[in-house]
Parts: structure tokens; C-alpha cells; sequence
């Protein structure tokens, strides 16, 4: 122990030059910093291309003068052909899942509060953490420059279905080079992804301070560690897919690709792939990864319901067993989206009992957050609305998803918008609302400064119903039959009744965008005029909250904390706060 | 408090959004939500839809307003303390199993319907019709009177010579093999699709027959269904399959025996 302090010690002098302090930093807290700042322009990125694919299903052939400007092949004369929409909607799923879902709770507040909430001084690596970041800030950059090459981004999808994604031009437009730089991209991203998943992982393992005990771990903690753990088996496993998937385009082989193929008019010279062995690879893949940006939201959910309810969480053990259920259950569930993809019908049965398995632990967090509450002192915060949203979202979504486990019931739902309002609710908004709630708890304490109280429940209110206006009535669209990935709603005459609701839910999101403007506001003013912050301003009892805001560069000031109880100790009768701090030692009755 | 009382609120208009209105928006727009259903295990289907939207629409009541109960009764008030309370093991046992065996009894409920159509043989006298999807359009082939389909050879493909589907001329079988752009079978009648591609994935789905299938290159995949209800229905693509995904349209004309005699000696005669 007290080698090891030294060691840190040594490493931990503070840099000085600008570049070693802010851009190639190895600072964890600098480096959550960086994931969330990457996060936060790709979730602006993907809203704006959002907005672009709401308008067209609505207003096709609109001229957009501004879109001539930045894409004049993709829209000539303003207007946006199918194969344009169809490349937005790709890279609004491709920077949604893994630039901002991946990024924000896992690279973002993961890195920043992991050590802290462990009582560590740093990541186990600094500098594979450093490295991780750089790696997928290259990603993005592949991904972006996509939009600009010869015939545009790719138009798959953000699952890549071969052959579609595997044929290059002759298939459609964007799906050469554009292609290319696709699976290039989530390639380098897959190697971030398991360098900072090693990295998770060897650090909640090794460096816990004195009695931080594993059960005395903050939940947060326990979701970061269990999402680490998925990524390292899921990232893998994609990334071979994505190699292959790229050898079939580049050196002739075909692991994707089956003989006698004619498209145009033209033989293709391959055979002997199966289409189906990419969406195993992909779904193997594609499953946890919805638990790897839904895991971190429900561990900042619990720690805030405990927080603002003065109450320790409900069922500690149980939410810790839940979400190793649910970790372990998501690598035995990807069949699932796969029910009409031509595999057994026998595996289907399969797949669907173990999804019913999974919605059982999803269903017990639900029970805890619920009991969090029950008789509690609740503090409604900003923080605080976030995260009750996110247990309303998560009911809202799972509920959908029974529909969905079903084979029978996903014969007619099967790609129409009930999925997309179902994977919206309770990976998409959930997840953000996680977010959202981790940022307006922690803002005090990355940036110094707090966020205005008031005019965060604003951005709430109209989040929060403005979210359920734009999903809701997807279900509908759904049950009507509208299929996804429609670049225009024209070609069939069951759509037509149906574009009142399209533009109703055109109008909702546009007002639900607008007003995050709130949020932006008040986030960079805040980051510069917000009222200082206090030390501990939520009462919270977590490690984060007995150390300066912002924390000194080596966290502890030299001085690692001991830890004398468990995470969520509110109102402990018989003590004069309603908080127990983690190193406080026990008093004698409790 | 007010706050307390509009997340609430909130919290309260959409579960009628989600429940409450359903069955008055089902009715108000019948046609629109849910079209009629036009096959036999349609309307099984339908059913265990509304089992299911029955059980959660329970679950979702009692979950969303729980939440905004608890949120409002317990908020925050002097002289409020909070319960100082770990949780309890036997209330976790008392959920993990009733949700287990609800969701359970509710999900094995639907199993019968999809073996119904994606396991069990099709009877003897089922009628077999090829289906063959490709960028962006359905090629329909109906055997001929020989019931049998001629050879197919991919080299042979060329759209521009009328031959889609890559004919050979050499085989016998193949000559009486009717290929058309749009599909017709008889009510009440056994039917049995063979879905392939030529090039990427599609997917083959008509909503009043609820059916929806992929149709995967290399792949030759059944499925068995009956029409009840005659009437021209579109099959729409639900796999993305490129640029024209949107626009790829063929009809399911479902015609009485007679008319669908009538149908099958009018395209011959081309
Ligand atoms: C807890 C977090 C969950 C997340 C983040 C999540 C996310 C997703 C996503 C992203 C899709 C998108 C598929 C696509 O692109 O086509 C999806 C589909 C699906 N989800 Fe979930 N889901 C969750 C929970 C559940 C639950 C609890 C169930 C069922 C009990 C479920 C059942 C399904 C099924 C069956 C599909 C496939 C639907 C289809 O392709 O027709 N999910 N989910
Ligand atoms: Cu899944
Ligand atoms: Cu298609």
C-alpha cells in the first residue's frame, strides 16, 4: 500500500505545458473531460441530421438552400434524394450508438468519477487511458470525413448489413468509399473501446482504497465496472466482424457474401458466404452494446434516487446481482433481432425465452428504484427529475420490448417504428437522461462552478414530455404497419393516412431539439459565470464529495481516504446529518 | 411542489396517451392502426398482441403512477426524516418470481402461432409460388401446369431481355414457369412462399396477411400462410436493401377460385 502511494507519487507530478495538460493529457480527469466534450459535438451532430430526416419525411423535395452549399452532389438544388437520407439516418445511428452512447457515461463520467468514487489518484493506465481517448477522437474523425468523399456516406445503416455493405459501388451510392471509411472507423473505435475497457477494469479491481470493499462500492461504480466487462467481450467480437467485412470488399474473399449473386444486371464474382454470419457477429456485438449505454444511466440513476430521496438504496445486493443478470443474460440474447432473418425458426423460441429471462433482473431494478423512494425525504433537483424520468423511460421501454421478444408479435412489428420508438425510449432517451442527470450532479465538481437549478427544471419539463411526443406516437405508425428506414413515406397508399402523425411528430421534435438550447446555455454560462461551487453542495455521501471543485490534479491531495462505510448511508438514525460520509468511521449504535 | 405536482401530471398524461387511448384510437381509426387482419394466423397474432398489451398496459399503469406517487407523496416537507432501510430479501424473492412467472405464462403463450407458420409442414395441397426480390422489385413465379419450377442460372439473368430470374431455355420444366411482376392467389387456400434474392437482403411483407419475412441471398426460405379475406393488399420491402428501399411496392391480389383461374389464364396468354 504504502509503495504504491509512493509510486503514484512519482508519476503524479502536475504537467505544466499546455499540451501535456489539455490535449495529450493523461490526467483521467482531463480525459473524461475530453470524452464528454467529443460526445456532447457528436449528439449536436447527430440532432442537426436528425432535424434533416424529420423534414424530409414530412416536406420531401423541400429545397434547403444551406444543404446545396455543404453537399451539392448528395442534395443538387437543396433537395435531399433517398440516398442522402438514407446516409444521414446511417450516421445519425452510427454517432448516436457509439460516439455518444458509448462515449459520454463510460469514457466521459466513468473516467472522471471511477477513480475519484474508488479513492484512487489515477486510472490503473494513464496512458493507455490517454491513448484510448486519441483512438476514438481519430474515429470520429474517419466517420465524419465519410460525408465528404465521392458518392457520400455510406446509406447501411447503422448495422451494416451485408451484402448490402459489402458489394462497394455497383450496390448503391455511398457504399464504396464511404463504406470503407465506415467500418474503418468503428474498427479504430473497437480498439479504443477495449483499451479503456482494460483499463476499467484493472482499476476497479486493483486500485480501491482502504476499505472500499467491493459492497461498498457506489452503484456507479458497479455499472462502469460491468459495462467495462461487456465491452471487452463485445468490442472484440465486432471488430473481427469488421475486419472481415472488409477483406470481402478489398481482398476477394467471402465470408459475408454467397455465390450467384446478380446485382444491376452484373455476376458477382464471389461465393460461399452466409449474410447471416454478420448479423450473428454484429448482434453478438450489437445486444450488450445497448446494456454497455444503458448500464452507466442506471447506475447515476440509482446513486441520485438514494441521494435525493435521503435514503439508502433499496436493495444494494440485489441491484448489484441484477446487473450482473443482466450482463451476463446480454451475450445470450442477440437472436433476437433476428426472428425474421431467415435463421431456425427453432433458435427463435430459443432466443425469445432468454430475452423473457433478461426483462426479470431489468424488472427487479425497477422494484428497487421504486422501494429507493418509498418513505424517503425526496429532494426534487434537477438531477433528481432526470432520474426519475429515466425509471418512467425504462418502464416505458421494457414494456415495449415484451412486445418485441415475442416472434409471433414481431412478425408484424418487426422493423416498423414500434422498434424505433422502443430502442428510442429505453436505449436512446433513457440513456441521454442518465446524462443529463450525471450532469447536473457532477458539472459542480468537474467544473467548479454550479448550473443554474432553475432554468435546468425548464429544460427538464420540456424534455421530458417533449421525448414522449416524439416517441409515443411511433407506436402507432408501428401498429399502422409503417416500415423504418423509409426515406419517403409517397410510395404506399397505407402511409398516406398516416403523415398527420408523421407531422406531428416532426413539430414535437423540433421543439424538444430547440430547447435544448436551454441546456447549452446554461451549460457553457454556467461554465464560466456559474455561482462557485461548495465542496459537497447535494449532501451526497460518495468520496467525490469531500474533495475540492475541481479536484486537485492527484485527486486526494497526496492523501488517499479511508473508507469506513458503504455508499448511500442517509439518515442513519441516532447521527446529526442526514448524510454519512463514506470515511466517516461508525459511531457506536450504527 | 408544484414541480411534484406537474412531473405527475406529466407522468399521468402519458399513461393515458398509452393506454387509455388505444382502444379509442383503434376504433376511431379502424383501417388505420392495425388493418383488418386477412389470414388465419393473422388473427392469432392480433390476439396475443392484445394479451400482451392487456398484461403490460398493467404493468405500465401500475409502474408509471407508483413512480408518481411515491414522487409526490414523499417529497421533500419539514419534519419529514427518511426510513432509514436497507430493503428487504424477501420482498426480492416476492417480485423476482411473480414477474418471472408473468412474463412467462404471457410470452409461451405465442409460440403456437409461429410454429403454425415457420415450422409446421405445409399440407400436401398447398400452393407454391417463388418469390424472388431484387433491387428494387418483387419477381412472382407460379410453376405452370406442371407444378414444377425450371432450372434458374444467375449467368442467365438479364432484365432488359424479359429474363429475371436467369430461365433456362434448355429445361423442359421451365417452359409453362409463369413470371410476373405482381402476385394473386385464392382465398381460403393453403399457400406456400419461396422467398429468395438476387442481390441484397430484402424483405418480403404484406401488413393485413401480418407476414414478413427476409428474403436472404443464397437462402430459399418457406413461408406457409391462408388468406381469409379477398381484396389487393401491398407488399411492402421492411429490409433496407438501398436507395429505392422506400419505393419497392408490388400487390397481393387474394381472389375467389374462380377469379384466380380467370387471373392465371390471363397472364398465360402474354
Ligand atoms: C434494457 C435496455 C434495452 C435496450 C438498451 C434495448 C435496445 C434495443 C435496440 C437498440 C433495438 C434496435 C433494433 C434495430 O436496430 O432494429 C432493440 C430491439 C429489440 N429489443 Fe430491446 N432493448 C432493451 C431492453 C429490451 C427488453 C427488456 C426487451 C424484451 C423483453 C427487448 C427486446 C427487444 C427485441 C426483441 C428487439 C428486436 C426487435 C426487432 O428487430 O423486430 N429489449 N432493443
Ligand atoms: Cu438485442
Ligand atoms: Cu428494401
Amino acid at each position: 500500500m504504502a509503495d504504491a502511494a509512493l509510486t503514484s507519487h512519482a508519476v503524479h507530478e502536475a504537467p505544466t505545458g499546455f499540451i501535456r495538460k489539455w490535449i495529450f493529457s493523461t490526467d483521467h480527469k482531463v480525459i473524461g473531460i475530453q470524452y464528454f466534450f467529443l460526445a456532447l459535438f457528436s449528439v449536436l451532430l447527430g440532432m442537426i441530421l436528425s432535424i434533416f430526416i424529420r423534414f424530409n419525411l414530412v416536406w420531401p423535395g423541400t429545397e434547403i438552400p444551406l444543404l446545396e452549399t455543404f453537399f451539392p452532389v448528395g442534395a443538387p438544388g437543396g433537395v435531399m434524394t433517398p440516398e442522402f437520407y438514407l446516409s444521414f439516418l446511417t450516421m445519425h445511428g452510427t454517432l448516436m450508438v457509439f460516439f455518444v452512447l458509448t462515449t459520454a457515461p463510460q469514457g466521459g463520467f466513468g473516467n472522471y468519477f471511477l477513480p475519484i468514487q474508488i479513492g484512487a489518484d489515477d486510472m490503473a493506465f494513464p496512458n493507455l487511458n490517454m491513448l484510448s481517448f486519441w483512438f476514438t477522437f481519430v474515429a470520429l474523425v474517419v466517420l465524419l470525413a465519410a460525408f465528404f468523399v465521392t458518392g457520400g456516406a455510406p446509406i447501411s445503416g447503422w448495422t451494416a448489413y451485408p451484402p448490402l455493405s459489402a458489394l462497394g459501388e455497383i450496390a448503391g451510392p455511398g457504399l464504396g468509399t464511404g463504406q470503407t471509411l465506415w467500418i474503418v472507423s468503428i474498427a479504430i473505435f473497437c480498439v479504443a473501446a477495449l483499451l479503456g475497457a482494460l483499463n476499467f477494469i484493472t482499476t476497479t479491481i486493483d486500485m480501491r482504497t482502504e476499505g472500499m470493499t467491493l459492497m461498498r462500492m457506489p452503484l456507479t461504480v458497479w455499472s462502469w465496472f460491468v459495462t467495462a466487462i461487456l465491452g471487452l467481450l463485445a468490442f472484440g467480437v465486432l471488430l473481427a466482424a469488421g475486419i472481415l467485412l472488409l477483406m470481402d470488399r478489398s481482398a476477394g474473399t467471402s465470408f459475408f457474401i454467397p455465390g450467384g449473386l446478380v446485382v444491376s444486371d452484373q455476376i458477382i464474382d464471389h461465393k460461399g458466404g452466409s449474410p447471416l454470419l454478420w448479423q450473428h457477429l454484429f448482434w453478438f456485438f450489437g445486444h450488450p452494446e445497448v446494456y454497455i449505454a444503458i448500464l452507466p444511466g442506471m447506475g447515476v440513476t440509482s446513486q441520485l434516487l438514494s441521494t435525493f430521496s435521503r435514503k439508502p438504496i433499496f436493495g444494494y445486493r440485489a441491484m448489484v446481482y441484477a446487473l450482473f443478470g443482466i450482463g451476463i443474460l446480454g451475450f445470450m440474447v442477440w437472436g433476437h433481432h433476428m426472428f425474421m432473418s431467415g435463421m431456425s425458426p427453432y433458435t427463435a423460441i430459443f432466443f425469445s425465452l432468454l430475452t423473457t429471462v433478461i426483462a426479470v433482473p431489468s424488472a427487479i431494478k425497477t422494484f428497487n428504484w421504486l422501494g429507493t423512494l418509498w418513505r424517503g425525504n425526496v429532494r426534487l433537483t434537477t438531477p433528481m427529475l432526470f432520474a426519475v424520468g429515466f425509471v418512467s423511460l425504462f418502464v416505458t421501454g421494457g414494456v415495449s420490448g415484451l412486445f418485441l421478444n415475442q416472434p409471433s408479435t414481431d412478425i408484424y412489428l418487426h422493423d416498423t417504428y414500434f422498434v424505433v420508438a422502443h430502442f428510442h425510449i429505453i436505449m436512446g432517451v433513457a440513456a441521454i437522461f442518465g446524462i443529463f442527470g450525471g450532469t447536473y450532479y457532477w458539472f459542480s465538481k468537474m467544473f467548479g462552478r454550479q448550473m443554474s437549478e432553475f432554468w435546468g427544471k425548464v429544460h427538464f419539463g420540456f424534455t421530458f414530455v417533449g421525448v414522449y411526443a416524439i416517441f409515443t406516437p411511433m407506436h402507432f405508425l408501428g401498429m399502422a404497419g409503417n416500415p423504418r428506414r423509409y426515406a419517403e413515406l409517397t410510395g404506399f397508399d397505407f402511409l398516406e393516412p398516416l403523415a398527420s402523425i408523421h407531422l406531428f411528430i416532426t413539430i414535437a421534435a423540433f421543439i424538444t431539439i430547440a430547447s435544448q438550447l436551454i441546456f447549452l446555455i446554461n451549460f457553457f454560462w454556467s461554465l464560466f459565470k456559474g455561482k462557485k461551487a461548495e465542496i459537497n453542495p447535494w449532501q451526497a455521501t460518495t468520496l467525490e464529495w469531500e474533495i475540492p471543485s475541481p479536484p486537485p490534479h492527484d485527486n486526494f491531495a497526496g492523501k488517499l481516504p479511508v473508507v469506513y462505510r458503504g455508499a448511500y448511508e442517509y439518515s442513519v438514525p441516532g447521527e446529526p446529518l442526514d448524510y454519512s460520509m463514506q470515511t466517516a468511521p461508525k459511531t457506536a449504535e450504527s | 411542489m408544484l414541480l411534484a405536482i406537474t412531473i405527475w401530471i406529466f407522468t399521468l398524461i402519458t399513461v393515458i396517451l398509452f393506454t387509455d387511448l388505444v382502444p379509442e384510437m383503434l376504433e376511431l381509426a379502424s383501417g388505420q392502426w392495425f388493418p383488418e387482419t386477412a389470414s388465419v394466423h393473422g388473427a392469432i397474432v392480433d390476439a396475443q398482441f392484445f394479451n400482451t398489451l392487456m398484461v403490460t398496459g398493467v404493468v405500465f399503469i401500475l409502474a408509471q403512477v407508483a413512480l408518481g406517487y411515491l414522487v409526490f407523496r414523499y417529497r421533500e416537507r419539514p419534519g419529514q426524516t427518511a426510513y432509514y432501510y436497507h430493503g428487504s430479501n424477501k420482498m426480492e424473492w416476492a417480485w423476482t418470481a411473480a414477474t418471472t412467472v408473468l412474463f412467462f405464462v404471457m410470452v409461451s403463450m405465442g409460440y403456437g402461432v409461429w410454429l403454425d407458420v415457420y415450422v409446421h409442414a405445409a399440407p400436401e395441397d398447398a400452393i407454391q409460388i417463388e418469390v424472388t426480390a431484387q433491387q428494387f422489385a418483387w419477381n412472382i413465379r407460379y410453376p405452370g401446369p406442371d407444378g414444377q419450377f425450371g432450372i434458374v442460372r444467375p449467368e442467365l439473368i438479364d432484365d432488359a431481355a424479359g429474363n429475371p430470374l436467369g430461365l433456362d431455355p434448355q429445361d423442359p420444366t421451365g417452359e409453362d414457369d409463369l413470371v410476373v411482376p405482381t402476385m394473386a392467389i385464392p382465398v381460403n387456400r393453403p399457400i406456400e412462399l419461396i422467398l429468395r434474392s438476387k442481390d441484397v437482403t430484402h424483405n418480403f411483407s404484406v401488413r393485413e396477411l401480418r407476414l414478413k419475412q427476409d428474403t436472404v441471398p443464397g437462402m430459399m426460405i418457406p413461408l406457409r400462410f391462408t388468406a381469409t379475406k379477398t381484396g389487393k393488399y401491398e407488399i411492402a420491402c421492411s429490409e433496407l436493401c438501398g436507395m429505392g428501399h422506400h419505393r419497392m411496392r408490388s400487390f397481393l391480389d387474394v381472389l375467389s377460385d374462380q377469379g384466380y383461374a380467370d387471373w392465371l389464364e390471363d397472364q398465360s396468354e402474354f
